[in-house]
């Protein structure tokens, strides 16, 4: 890692609001995200993460607000070089895997498509890789020409991160990745991605309502209200002291089994 | 003659059309939409290439009609007969003596020259539309250049059946720009896209679409490194004429498996047996 990399936030977001009408989307969002950092959004339904996460990953656009990529505004791109971005140095994996893979396609070429998308053409290389990745995700070479319609919920979200992680990605928003799996599937999951975030050094903002995923995962906390940032910090210090009554009620709903 | 302007569509409809033409012509492998009329045949028939055809011709022009590379099949003997009656030009068979020839599914094995046009009947312009089903979405990515969805599908194939398995609607890059679905035409026919001295002009009626290959255009179909694309056909020779590097259809000639390879370009095949060559089912008094 050069000087340049340290001494700037690899996303640095400023003021992002975005409004739906007069009801508030997200108000007035600012962080800074450093390389290899994780950064959870929480907050209960209806509390602007989900719309924070698009306007983030370009999705949709913010009403006012920058947000800068290594210092350069990721809204003043053209789109061009916006969408080569999304394949190449961002990824992003839906809550839902149906919305992040094309079902219609067998495993392989779904891990293969960013990648050549990026320029690989060689089909053989692209194989190799499609079968180190889902090897790395703990999905069986013999399975990389079924179709994920053929494999799990659980699978399909593993697929899916394989999909978005194969070209190097440097900074991977995950919206809800555990959403929708029984928990010893979620376990195992969690497992997984804090192996794979660890080993590559990536930066990631995951959106969660689920505490114990940040606990987790997360090295920063954000807890989100009606639109807002409520209140920020260390994500032990945030869980174990919570300062906000939001964020104690928040912290004391969880269920103790 | 008949009561028709000349070449049935009127001239305000030719003048659009052609504009339309010019601009694909500017923009190799582009799809330009136009406004594309009702004509009196069903969508799927050529009405697209029969448009093209109509605001090309010139009373001069010679014009010949293939139909997966016949000239007496259903298709071709209508759209032939059609612009007999509301053009009056002439007609030929032979693909030397055409000035403008209006195909389906074929490219002539005669070799086309300057001054020659080539009309394709296209049923589906986009390339990326069995990959992509929303229009927005296909033109930013033709506008972007993103274009691995396309190799993504023949990705599919080498992993489904250990090649390349699409035979026909093989796609093409143009000029290292554009990707572009050369009608379906078999992929034995692709390397003739490229760097032909004829124009080659794309109609699709039902879609409005048109787009175009100007003369001795860079024209490359899509492949691998490691499998490169190949020209295939049946490894046979014609059974009437003997030829060994033309086009063959399969056709049935019993219920017992018995079959026969001739060209499927049949001004092709009449012109070599005109010059003496016979093929395996040839009979000697032909």
């Amino acid at each position: 890692m050069d000087g340049a990399t340290l001494t700037m936030p690899l996303l640095a977001v400023e003021g992002l609001t975005k409004r739906y009408g007069s009801r508030i989307g997200c108000a007035d969002v600012s962080f800074d995200l450093w390389p290899g950092e994780v950064l959870g959004i929480v907050g209960e339904s209806g509390s602007g993460k989900s719309t924070l996460l698009s306007c983030l990953a370009g999705m949709q656009a913010p009403d006012t607000g920058a947000v800068l990529w290594e210092g350069r505004d990721v809204l003043a791109f053209p789109e061009a070089e916006r969408r080569r971005l999304m394949r190449g140095d961002w990824a992003y994996v839906h809550q839902n895997p149906r919305d992040g893979l094309r079902m219609g396609v067998s495993a392989g070429g779904n891990v293969g498509e960013r990648l050549m998308a990026v320029g690989a053409r060689n089909y053989a290389a692209i194989r190799d890789m499609a079968i180190d990745w889902m090897g790395r995700v703990e999905i069986g070479p013999d399975r990389i020409d079924d179709r994920p319609s053929a494999f799990s919920g659980g699978m399909q979200q593993r697929l899916q991160i394989a999909r978005n992680l194969v070209t190097g990605p440097r900074l991977v928003f995950m919206d809800e990745p555990t959403g929708g799996l029984d928990v010893s599937v979620q376990a195992r999951l969690l497992d997984l991605l804090r192996g794979l975030v660890r080993d590559l050094g990536l930066s990631v903002v995951i959106v969660t309502h689920d505490l114990a995923v940040v606990r987790l995962l997360a090295d920063r906390l954000m807890v989100m209200k009606e639109g807002r940032v409520i209140e920020a910090g260390l994500t032990d210090q945030v869980l174990d002291d919570p300062q906000h009554a939001y964020t104690q009620l928040l912290v004391s709903s969880v269920l103790q089994v | 003659m008949s009561d028709y302007n000349f070449a049935y569509l009127d001239e305000q409809t030719k003048r659009m059309i052609r504009r339309a033409l010019l601009k694909a012509l500017a923009i190799p492998g582009y799809q330009v939409p136009f406004a594309s009329r009702e004509m009196p045949m069903p969508y799927g028939w050529g009405t697209g290439g029969v448009q093209v055809t109509a605001a090309c011709l010139t009373p001069h022009d010679r014009l010949k009609v293939i139909d997966q590379g016949a000239d007496d099949t259903t298709n071709a003997v209508s759209i032939r007969r059609f612009f007999q009656r509301t053009a009056g030009v002439e007609v030929t068979e032979r693909t030397a003596e055409a000035t403008v020839i209006q195909t389906r599914h074929r490219i002539p094995e005669h070799p086309l020259t300057e001054g020659q046009i080539l009309v394709y009947q296209v049923p589906i312009p986009e390339p990326l539309r069995f990959l992509e089903p929303r229009e927005t979405e296909t033109r930013k990515m033709h506008e972007l250049e993103e274009y691995g969805l396309m190799h993504v599908k023949l990705y599919e194939d080498i992993a489904r059946h250990g090649e390349i398995a699409t035979s026909y609607a093989y796609p093409v890059r143009v000029e290292g720009r554009y990707v572009m679905d050369p009608s379906p035409i078999p992929k034995f026919d692709n390397p003739k896209l490229a760097g032909n001295p004829a124009i080659q002009l794309f109609g699709a009626g039902r879609e409005s679409r048109i787009y175009a290959l100007p003369p001795y255009s860079d024209v490359v179909s899509l492949d691998f490194e490691d499998h490169p694309f190949v020209a295939s056909k049946a490894d046979h020779d014609c059974d009437l004429c003997g030829a060994g590097s033309s086009y063959l259809d399969e056709v049935i000639t019993d219920d017992r498996g018995s079959r026969m390879f001739v060209c499927s370009d049949t001004d092709f095949c009449n012109s070599r047996q005109a010059e003496g060559h016979r093929g395996r089912l040839s009979t000697e008094a032909a």
